[in-house]
């Protein structure tokens, strides 16, 4: 039940914040701070209580709730959460948060519906990180797309029609190969065993022929490789991330490449084994190229904006070679990537984002020097290009390495290459402190001032977030042990529903 | 003809007895509230018959040899009744501005109504062709009805030598399946098939082919599409409702009996024939409505394409088909009806407001109507949270259970590709240049009227894609 209602938290918050505009324009944002607070405190309450009621490693399913909605086709609202949803719910309203904050100043254009759209967003990374329906998830998978696409399009810096419409174009079109491949799933597994239902845990043993498995399996990969992105599949991103407002590139960087990273472990690989296994070698080896491409183009960009974007591009590379890799480090590695990118390149979209509030440029040709003007912020600064580039005593350091030793036992030629990525990422990584902080001082037409303490309150709990994960990353291990187990395992179990009396009906088609 | 029969008859005799009760009180006494709320009424007692009395089983029956009365003909007529109300509704604020006489309109929207109920019963060529003559001719006076505008003549023109043209290729075609069959009743067509051979003879596939000309032509698809964008802009914003409506519901609602009475699926050159349609009317619809910057025009193109990907579910039949065929029906005219309704509730009296610029900054200026507006795009672009979406869905589903990859895939391939220009109109929409109106007021009742019709419209169709569960059962249930 809780999990429904993180999920209408949000969405009533969105509503309300879209009318609560029409009397003051700071209601919205403290309606919208309000709401993810709330949701932040909710979901760390569920950790702790379950930290504290079981054994960990011995039950995969938190929680679970479900209720019917379309009959006819089986459909239901089912939601659940094991550790690893809880992660990324975590991570997603503790990005949330700072995504409403780092907006209080920037944007003063039409705020309510701004706000709505940001809460909606959210509603629809959280509803996708929860739902156990294949139909809902879908749905949840769209919810999100509309609303991101305002905040580029409404938002975002001067080219914003072009990105936001690349965006939606990309993801919509991946979204529909997915619910082919949804529905084509759904009647297989309908024909086989007379019960024609969306329901994940359901669908989990369907025995699917070798050559149909792979086009299904493409359908769902094709969704989640233009999210993730994977290398050639990634063009909407640079122009996405750099055109979108702050609180958006933060959410696109942070979450929305999550939710891709996030479809592949729970649904690709435990919906097709044999498939995922068959195309394991070209995946990790997109991988490779992901992770060498990006660091080549983020280290040729002047826009610094940009250049962040392409170092996810090359972050995200090795997401997919972990995944691919099929073993518990690798996995866990991945895990770990997901949770620490979020948070370093969203610290770093928001630098940006307020060095381009103070100077109003992104180009980093015009910027340099800015270490004695604004020091604060060029410690953090340092902390996350440290952080990018994969330094120890980071969270990225251990999630890259883990997933580096886990990818070598399957492959160790990629992940030789893979491993050149890193030295790319040390040069990016200076490279932006090297233009921005250090080097010749430039001239500027406006003011620099530090870092304010909205801006602090964003910064900081980031950084001693990042540090921390790098020092006791065994916590999120830990909780993320058994999901991760299950799926390289193959046998995802199903959790004990809240709510037993209502049973579950199929739907029926002749 | 027996008590039976007549009884059954009912809900075509309110609509001819409301027809002629305008024609006489219009020769008394020219008033245009009360032909509209005589209009309205009888559209809405109708209704109540149907839902109460014809709905029922055991008043469902075939009067022999022209027209059946069952589940699925009187889902269509009641769609067709609802959908005329509307826009009989929407009509309203859009002639109260106009010059023209405005009272002989209802007339003909209620004989045009009339024609497509009779479309979705018949079970007979005579009956299908009386029923679409009566729809046909009602639309060439609607469509040129504004006669003061240039555009309009021209389009009321262009449909009457285009419907005229392949109402004779229709003919012959009949002709000609009379001709081998000897019967011109759908279910002795199908059985002297049964009986005769597997292998279809030459005249009767010709025959068909020549059908299929004229069912084109109504429907609008590749390559009998043509009048589509010329008509759909030079016709009054709720004449251009009622056609991509009710005049193309009632054709694939008849197309849907005769091809299952017929059992066409086991004809592999009319399958193909069909598929070929559906393939090129959703390219050549999304591709021509790209370049666009007239939103009437946008939409004939779209409504070519969403045409094509009915005829996707079409060709998957089953029961699942025809499921998905009334239910995208339905979606589909909810939305069509809220977006030229909106063009209606904008349009000023020199014009309709059909070009993108118009809607420049409605979300600002406008923000109800921008939002409505909003909703019915997404829905035709088939995104979760409406009516559309639930309605692609059940199409793709329809598709994929029949097998029919090829055809589910390039309807998705086209999904993107018409993403592109209602997202043009939508980010037209959300631009931050506000674009100025200046309509004259009318009385606030005439706006309540329009404004009252949009919302119950957006609420219906958000309200079915986010609980289609009961219009779902609805469906199944008259099937």
């Amino acid at each position: 039940m809780i999990l429904l209602i993180l999920i209408i938290i949000l969405m009533a918050g969105g509503i309300l914040a879209g009318i609560s505009s029409r009397w003051s324009t700071s209601l919205p944002r403290w309606i919208s701070l309000i709401a993810v607070v709330v949701n932040f405190v909710l979901s760390i309450n569920t950790w702790l209580d379950w930290n504290f009621r079981t054994n960990i490693t011995d039950n995969t399913w938190i929680l679970d709730y479900s209720m019917p909605w379309i009959q006819p086709f089986g459909i239901s609202f089912h939601v659940a959460l094991d550790g690893l949803s809880l992660l990324m719910l975590i991570l997603t309203f503790f990005l949330g948060i700072f995504a409403v904050l780092i907006s209080w100043k920037e944007i003063q254009y039409r705020v309510g519906f701004f706000h709505f759209n940001l809460l909606w967003v959210l509603a629809g990374i959280a509803g996708v990180f929860l739902t156990m329906d294949l139909f809902l998830f879908y749905f949840f998978w769209e919810v999100m797309l509309i609303p991101m696409y305002f905040l580029i399009g409404i938002w975002g810096h001067e080219n914003r029609q072009y990105a936001a419409y690349k965006f939606f174009i990309f993801t919509q079109a991946s979204g529909l190969l997915m619910l082919l491949s949804i529905l084509g799933l759904y009647f297989i597994h309908g024909s086989q065993t007379g019960t024609y239902t969306f329901d994940y845990f359901k669908l989990l043993g369907t025995v699917v022929a070798p050559g149909i498995g792979l086009w299904l399996m493409l359908g769902f990969l094709a969704a989640f490789a233009v999210k993730l992105p994977v290398f050639p599949f990634h063009s909407w991103l640079p122009d996405a991330h750099s055109e979108a407002p702050t609180a958006g590139s933060l959410i696109l960087a942070g979450l929305l490449l999550k939710t891709g990273a996030y479809g592949m472990i729970r649904f690709v690989l435990p919906l097709f084994p044999s498939a995922a296994a068959e195309i394991a070698p070209w995946a990790m080896l997109l991988g490779v190229v992901g992770i060498l491409y990006g660091a080549v183009q983020a280290f040729s960009q002047t826009d610094f904006k940009r250049l962040v974007a392409y170092t996810s591009v090359s972050h995200m590379g090795f997401v997919i070679l972990g995944v691919f890799a099929f073993n518990e480090l690798a996995m866990q590695g991945v895990v770990m990537q997901m949770i620490t990118h979020g948070i370093s390149t969203g610290a770093l979209f928001v630098l940006a984002g307020s060095l381009y509030e103070r100077i109003h440029t992104r180009d980093i040709q015009q910027m340099g020097g800015f270490w004695k003007k604004i020091p604060f912020m060029g410690v953090i600064a340092m902390v996350f290009a440290m952080a990018s580039l994969g330094l120890p005593g980071m969270g990225n350091f251990v999630a890259e390495f883990l997933t580096l030793v886990g990818s070598w036992q399957a492959n160790p030629t990629l992940t030789i290459l893979a491993t050149i990525g890193l030295v790319g990422a040390t040069a990016y990584s200076l490279r932006i402190m090297q233009k921005v902080f250090l080097g010749p001082e430039a001239k500027l037409h406006h003011e620099l001032h530090d870092l304010s303490i909205r801006e602090k309150l964003i910064l900081v709990p980031m950084s001693i977030t990042i540090i921390v994960l790098g020092v006791f990353p065994q916590f999120v291990l830990n909780t993320s042990k058994a999901p991760v187990k299950s799926v390289i395992q193959d046998n995802v179990s199903q959790p004990v529903s809240e709510v037993q009396s209502i049973e579950m009906k199929g739907g029926t088609h002749e | 003809m027996s008590k039976t029969d007549l009884i059954s008859l009912i809900p075509l005799w309110i609509l001819s007895s409301a027809a002629i009760l305008i024609f006489f009180s219009v020769s008394v006494k020219r008033n245009h509230k009360w032909i509209f709320i005589i209009t309205v009424l009888s559209f809405i007692g109708d209704f109540i018959w149907l839902i109460t009395y014809s709905i029922r089983p055991e008043h469902q029956h075939a009067i022999e040899p022209l027209l059946v009365f069952d589940g699925f003909g009187i889902f269509n007529i009641g769609l067709i009744l609802l959908t005329t109300l509307i826009v009989a509704m929407m009509s309203y604020a859009y002639f109260e501005q106009r010059e023209e006489r405005k009272e002989e309109y209802y007339i003909l929207l209620i004989l045009a109504s009339l024609g497509a109920c009779i479309m979705v019963i018949s079970k007979h060529f005579v009956s299908l062709f009386l029923g679409l003559e009566i729809l046909s001719v009602s639309l060439y006076a609607l469509i040129a009805y504004l006669r003061t505008r240039g555009r309009s003549d021209e389009a009321g023109i262009k449909y009457l030598i285009l419907a005229a043209f392949s109402s004779a290729f229709l003919l012959f075609g009949m002709a000609l399946v009379y001709a081998t069959t000897g019967s011109m009743e759908f279910n002795a067509i199908a059985n002297w098939l049964n009986q005769n051979s597997n292998e279809m003879p030459l005249m009767m596939l010709a025959g068909f082919g020549l059908m299929v000309v004229g069912v084109g032509f109504k429907l609008g698809v590749v390559p009998f599409h043509m009048w589509t964008p010329d008509v759909y802009e030079g016709a009054p914003a709720p004449v251009t409702a009622f056609i991509a409506t009710a005049s193309k519901g009632g054709m694939v609602a008849l197309l849907v009996r005769f091809f299952h009475a017929l059992n066409g699926y086991q004809y592999e050159s009319l399958v193909w024939i069909f598929a070929s349609v559906a393939i090129a009317s959703m390219f050549v619809g999304n591709f021509l409505a790209l370049r666009q910057n007239n939103v009437k025009r946008i939409l004939a193109y779209s409504s070519i394409a969403h045409l094509g990907y009915l005829l996707v579910a079409f060709l998957a039949g089953g029961k699942l088909g025809v499921e998905a065929i009334s239910f995208y029906l339905v979606a589909y005219f909810i939305t069509s009806l809220g977006a030229f309704g909106i063009l209606a509730t904008l349009s000023d009296k020199e014009r309709d407001a059909e070009l993108l610029e118009d809607y420049r900054g409605l979300f600002w200026s406008r923000p109800v109507t921008a939002t409505a507006f909003s909703a019915m795009l997404l829905s035709l672009a088939g995104i979760p949270l409406t009516a559309g979406f639930i309605g692609k869905f059940y199409l793709l589903a329809a598709g994929i259970q029949s097998q029919l990859w090829l055809l589910a895939f390039i309807l998705v391939i086209n999904s993107v590709i018409g993403l592109y220009y209602y997202i043009k109109v939508l980010a037209v929409m959300f631009d931050k240049k506000q674009h100025e109106i200046t309509s004259e007021q009318l009385n606030p009742l005439v706006y309540i009227m329009s404004s009252f019709t949009m919302a119950i419209l957006t609420i219906l169709l958000i309200w079915i894609g986010v609980n289609p569960s009961y219009m779902m059962d609805l469906i199944r249930g008259v099937i």
